[in-house]
């Protein structure tokens, strides 16, 4: 490590140096970034700081630059240099290298940002820039403020996100309680959720089994979580009419809360001695592998029903189709948009995304489940409601060809605040494009 | 007749749909193809960028998947070799990273000027899937240090100055399922503005659709885009036209061809049956 | 008991995670908790694994019908873990090459390449292929033009079937007038895909988010117990 003074009689030696030789060869030197702001990145938790500069005159890519063509080539700028030094430290020890300019980083002709992620919380740091040319020549620096990173308690980018929250939450809770008054709420039938009975009682009396595949994801997938509660319900009705149920799994975790979720379904039943561990088992974690294995059971043991119900990918089909050809009834769930089309050509029953998850809520009959759906379809009227204005607003704006007034500033509002990043912010104020570097 | 229609065995079924497949395979047809808005999107994205930007290439996908996206993955890596991008390769599937060392073979064969670690490079596997992106975002180091063949990424020129994936000009991600584009768009590119292209499966694709123009720059979906893709490179870089390897998805589009006729021979002689059939009941 | 804990487990966890997503100091906790999973995740292969081979241990003792299969699964199921777990055939990695076991798991020429490429690839891509053969059978068995609906779903279908290939050019060609030309099978292909296709998906997509909100909701606030095994 150099020592303060050495440095800086180093720097005094390059630049005196580079100024004679820059004098003797008749070269510019590349004009400096000016106007260098560093600011505490807001909404974290002190951990970062931004910069932001306006480019150098000689920068082919600054738009300002308006004879850009023409620029002295050994002037153009290859390179911005940023250096930092720490001038307080918040009592704890430093090097004696960084409380000295350093190089920290390196951006290209053209950008004018940089995010420092390097920063300590409730540091001080300087900063400084230059532009680099060419040939090596660095411009004079350019500096800034000091600034002190500090955390932010809560994060107000995203206030609107929490309020929604607030708002649905509400709504559910509101109705949960709501329901655990005792008044009553209508909920319309699933008729794929009906027919799963049916389809228990039609393998009993064929005296075959029922098959129920939870999809293959994790179980910190909520669609796993929800095949579960149906699998808790079809492992109930199986053991009331004693039928056999197969439940192979895609992972070693599904496997074992599976077999905790049926346990419970046959105690609950009154046949505990009738459950069988060994029947809810892992085959792999392969998505086609397993499509293999289960088909190959499905052909072998022809299972009566064949119940899908979870996360499926493209295993869907051949699924469905080998449980359609062995002439199974059948009855799919799940929240996969571009696995329904299959189901719903190779199954008698599908549940449809929401369906799907208002299952748990339906076939446990609670009324404290059954307020959740009510409150969930509260919420959803009020996402529509948002989304129509924002597609009345957006119209409007179109067809009258206008660039400002309430319309623009509603939509900006909701584009920008609301559904954006920039919190509460205040109405008509910003006009940032939340795609920011698209635009 | 009416009910051997009705009764048909699917396995003629499953002949018919193998000769469709086999035959066009086995003669080499290849059909002319028109290059869609869509697929120049995809295209521009890559071809605008001035030579030496950073690229994200993940391929997502499994040898499952291969037959539909392999060339896809070949063609962008191909297209980025000969535009000079830096190329950043990783996976996030467990059977992603073969997938990947393909696209290398390329490089390496093709490009031989091309120089591992300076041109190109292929970050280390790591568990994890949406974690994964979610890190990288922020700090490559905290998931990566190393690189395929364990070297630090201090110590490769093309890494060093690299903090996060925001440092980079583009992200190609090749994807067949979860964890994928979905997740590549909800991580990085929509909170961090990062521009994103998508290579998808034809399952995938109308789900893909709703990103673009803001969430993604383009998506390709499935073969068809793919072969529009090549013939884009193509019609740009003519030298390429004639490597036979680089028309993979063109020569696919002649089974897809046949095999959708195919397709809807069978729906409409499916609705024959039925409406006759069904004409007959009432009778 | 043995249900209240891992309730009490699950609600704390998620909330914390939840009020976390709004506070910087927490923001990287959500990551954190998904490496725990991935770490239990990796522990329970094992509780799998040895369930695999269990069964078909038992079938095999058993001698009951199918037993050779298992034999198969057995010796399949070792002999991989054997090749992967000590990386037969792979060499160390040339900036170590004094340390064993250092080398690329997936190094071409090693066992587990082998495996990989003359095993699980041609597998599992045949798999995958036998699609081709499924939605065959499917769309001859259940596109049927019942309604008015499903005949709007068939002729789209066939639209977009034909739009995909040159043959959605190709039957327009040389008598299509210009004005017309957005009739052809690739244009109006393009046209489904972007605006009704695009319309219906993000629906679909709007409903399922509140739907996994809403479940989400009943499980952290231990409504739906039934995940734990309780109805």
């Amino acid at each position: 490590m150099k020592k303060s003074h050495t440095f800086y009689i180093g720097v005094f030696v390059s630049l005196a140096y580079s100024g004679v030789a820059s004098a003797l060869s008749f070269e510019t030197l590349p004009e400096p970034p000016t106007n260098l702001v560093v600011i505490d990145t807001p909404d974290d938790a002190g951990n970062s700081v931004e910069l932001d500069w306006a480019l150098s005159g000689t920068d082919i890519f600054n738009p300002l630059n308006e004879n850009a063509s023409d620029t002295d080539p050994s002037a153009i700028v290859s390179t911005y240099s940023i250096e930092r030094k720490i001038s307080d430290a918040n009592g704890s020890e430093l090097d004696e290298a960084d409380s000295n300019w350093q190089k920290v980083s390196e951006a290209g002709a053209g950008e004018s940002h940089w995010t420092d992620r390097t920063v300590e919380r409730g540091w001080t740091y300087d900063y400084r820039i230059c532009s680099v040319g060419n040939q090596g020549d660095s411009s004079i620096w350019c500096d800034a403020e000091p600034v002190t990173p500090v955390m932010q308690m809560f994060n107000m980018s995203k206030v609107w996100l929490a309020i929604f929250m607030l708002i649905f939450g509400g709504f559910i809770a509101y109705y949960i309680n709501y329901a655990r008054s005792g008044k009553p709420l209508w909920v319309r039938k699933i008729a794929g959720l009906e027919a799963i009975d049916e389809a228990v009682g039609r393998a009993t009396e064929m005296g075959r089994p029922v098959l129920f595949v939870i999809g293959i994801q994790d179980i910190n997938e909520i669609q796993t979580l929800a095949g579960l509660t149906v699998l808790s319900r079809v492992a109930k009705t199986a053991a009331e009419y004693g039928a056999q149920i197969e439940v192979p799994t895609c992972r070693s975790l599904v496997m074992a809360a599976a077999r905790e979720t049926v346990e419970a379904a046959y105690l609950a039943a009154g046949a505990p001695d009738a459950y069988q561990p060994d029947r809810i088992h892992y085959l792999t974690d392969e998505q086609f592998a397993f499509v293999a294995g289960v088909t190959g059971y499905m052909v072998r043991e022809e299972p009566a029903a064949c119940i899908y119900m979870g996360g499926f990918y493209a295993e869907s089909l051949i699924l469905a189709e080998t449980g359609n050809h062995i002439g199974a009834i059948q009855v799919a769930g799940t929240a996969m948009p571009s696995q329904l089309p299959f189901f719903v050509a190779s199954c008698d029953y599908t549940l449809i995304g929401e369906e799907f998850f208002a299952a748990s809520a339906y076939l446990s009959g609670d009324p404290l489940q059954i307020g959740s759906l009510k409150g969930q379809d509260y919420g959803k009227f009020f996402s529509v409601l948002i989304l129509v204005a924002g597609i009345f607003i957006a119209s409007i704006i179109s067809l009258s060809h206008s660039e400002e007034g309430l319309a623009v500033d509603s939509l900006n509002y909701i584009k920008n605040n609301m559904l954006g990043s920039e919190g509460l912010g205040s109405f008509g104020g910003g006009d940032t494009d939340i795609e920011g570097d698209d635009s | 007749m009416l009910k051997i229609l009705q009764n048909i065995d699917r396995r003629w079924v499953f002949l018919s749909m193998l000769l469709a497949v086999a035959i066009p395979v086995l003669a080499k047809t290849v059909f002319p193809v028109n290059i869609s808005p869509q697929t120049m999107m995809v295209f521009n994205a890559i071809e605008d960028l001035p030579e030496g930007s950073r690229i994200l290439l993940s391929y997502d996908f499994d040898p499952a998947s291969q037959g539909e996206l392999l060339p896809m993955a070949q063609a962008f890596t191909r297209h980025c070799s000969i535009k000079g991008h830096k190329q950043y390769y990783m996976a996030l599937w467990p059977l992603g990273p073969p997938m990947v060392d393909l696209s290398i073979d390329t490089i390496e064969s093709e490009y031989p000027n091309l120089v591992y670690g300076e041109d190109y490079m292929k970050f280390d596997y790591k568990t994890g899937g949406e974690a994964v992106i979610r890190m990288i975002t922020q700090d490559l180091r905290g998931m990566f240090e190393l690189d395929s063949k364990g070297v630090s990424l201090d110590e490769i020129p093309m890494t060093k100055n690299i903090k996060n994936i925001q440092d980079m000009d583009l992200i190609i991600n090749v994807s067949a399922g979860d964890p994928g584009t979905k997740q590549w768009v909800q991580f990085a590119a929509t909170p961090f503005g990062i521009t994103t292209v998508s290579g998808c499966t034809g399952v995938q694709a109308p789900q893909m659709y709703p990103y673009i123009p803001e969430q993604l720059a383009g998506v390709l979906g499935a073969i068809k885009a793919a072969a529009e893709y090549e013939a884009a490179i193509d019609e740009v870089y003519p030298s390429i036209a004639s490597n036979p390897k680089a028309q993979e998805a063109k020569r696919r589009m002649g089974p897809q061809l046949v095999a959708h006729s195919l397709m809807i021979g069978l729906i409409i002689l499916g609705n024959i049956i039925f409406f006759v059939s069904r004409k007959r009941g009432l009778a | 008991m043995k249900r209240t804990v891992p309730l009490i487990i699950a609600i704390i966890a998620g909330f914390v995670l939840l009020i976390a997503n709004f506070i910087p100091y927490a923001e990287g906790w959500g990551l954190k908790a998904q490496e725990w999973f991935n770490i239990l995740a990796v522990g329970a292969m094992i509780l799998g694994g040895g369930n695999l081979v269990k069964l078909h241990l038992i079938k095999i003792s058993g001698q009951r019908k199918g037993w050779g299969y298992s034999a198969v699964t057995i010796g399949c199921f070792v002999g991989t873990l054997i090749f992967g777990l000590f990386k037969i055939g792979v060499h160390p990695n040339e900036i170590y090459p004094n340390v064993g076991w250092s080398g690329y798991y997936l190094e071409g020429g090693s066992g587990l390449w082998w495996i990989y490429q003359h095993m699980i690839v041609p597998l599992t891509s045949m798999m995958f292929a036998m699609l081709a053969f499924y939605v065959a059978t499917a769309a001859f068995r259940a596109f049927r033009a019942k309604n008015t609906e499903a005949t709007l779903l068939l002729v789209t279908a066939g639209v977009v079937l034909l739009g995909q290939t040159y043959a959605g050019v190709w039957l327009f060609e040389g008598w299509l007038p210009e004005s017309m030309q957005w009739l052809r099978f690739d244009h109006l292909t393009e046209w489904v895909m972007n605006i009704p296709n695009t319309g219906g998906t993000r629906a679909i997509t709007i409903g399922i988010a509140l739907g996994v909100v809403a479940t989400s909701l009943r499980i952290l606030l231990g409504v739906d117990r039934s995940y734990l095994g309780q109805d």
